[in-house]
């Protein structure tokens, strides 16, 4: 089950801890993998650490500023020359810049939504066209539980990850006749470098509001990212699968 | 150049759709006759783009309905 030998895909925010973990997931299943990224140097270790099956072969990096039109054009064709085609996107590349409204900048709120939702669409349309020439595709945006719920101090990640899911749908529904499959992930808290910067307190504030009693890991998220690029997902199409420990039932 | 503008227009429509030639008429739409979808006719006009080496705006690619309109924007529109 979840083969994905001969498979090629392209994995944004590799660098980050649920990127990376994706990265790991998809590899394990026979992938070809492009690892994107801003941190060059963890994207590189990334791919020492994954061994490639035969060197020079497998795994190709390819640093990339989500914020540029032309350089996410880039990255596809790189990706699309190194790999042969893309069949697979991650996108899990991901910015905040938290504030309250009264305090929030518009700079700030461009920023969150270059990196988070123009740089997704800009990545989906780059890639569908292949996709649609070979008839497969399978592409799994990470959203985030704030994107439903909201958050006191997030206005600009969340309506930008609200926004993916909406693209998510239409997207979903323009190509689903030629067999892809759009998709998202929405983790709740996850240990990574972004919840790190939380205080203890305020950790234990928020642990108790999740029945599970613990944040959740990248290896949760890279496990139904996996199921949902899988051949055995190719019926799911257009929807959102909640990673939250029971934080939030939607 | 073997093959005529008609000729190469017609051959794409047919790998495209995966219809029969003797279907791909002077008239024949590709929605109503030919069984082509929206995304259908977005692909036809990057493939015609691709082949005849052109770009075909948004606004002219609205109005090829028809196999017609596909040889008249590419003949009047593609330096021979």
């Amino acid at each position: 089950m979840f083969d994905l030998t001969e498979r090629c895909a392209l994995v944004t925010g590799a660098s980050g801890g649920i990127g990376e973990a994706i990265a790991r997931k998809l590899y394990a299943r026979g992938a070809t993998l492009t690892l994107s990224g801003t941190r060059q140097r963890m994207l590189e270790s990334l791919r020492v650490a994954l061994r490639t099956r035969v060197p020079g072969t497998h795994v190709f990096v390819f640093p990339c500023n989500l914020s540029e039109a032309e350089s996410v054009e880039r990255l596809v064709t790189e990706a699309e020359s190194a790999m042969g085609r893309v069949d697979i996107l991650v996108n899990s590349a991901g910015v905040t810049r938290d504030s309250l409204i009264l305090r929030m900048k518009d700079d700030d709120w461009a920023r969150v939504m270059d990196v988070n939702l123009t740089a997704a669409f800009r990545l989906s349309r780059a890639v569908v066209r292949g996709m649609i020439k070979r008839r497969f595709g399978r592409m799994v945006h990470i959203t985030s539980i704030v994107g439903i719920t909201g958050n006191p101090g997030q206005v600009n990640y969340a309506a930008a990850k609200a926004g993916m899911i909406g693209m998510t749908k239409s997207l979903a529904a323009e190509v689903a006749a030629r067999n892809i499959t759009v998709n998202c992930v929405a983790p709740g808290f996850i240990t990574t470098a972004m919840t790190d910067t939380l205080s203890e307190v305020q950790r234990n504030k928020l642990i108790s509001g999740i029945p599970a009693g613990r944040f959740g890991v990248p290896e949760d998220i890279a496990a139904a990212t996996l199921f949902l690029v899988s051949p055995e997902a190719g019926y799911i199409t257009g929807q959102t699968l909640h990673i939250n420990g029971g934080m939030a039932m939607v | 150049m073997s093959d005529s503008i008609a000729e190469r227009v017609r051959r794409i429509i047919v790998e495209h759709l995966g219809v029969e030639e003797f279907k791909v008429t002077e008239n024949a739409s590709f929605i109503d006759d030919l069984g082509a979808d929206s995304l259908d006719t977005v692909e036809l006009v990057m493939a015609f783009e691709e082949e005849f080496g052109c770009e075909i705006p948004d606004d002219a690619a609205e109005k090829i309905l028809t196999v017609k309109d596909a040889t008249a924007f590419i003949k009047a529109n593609v330096k021979q």
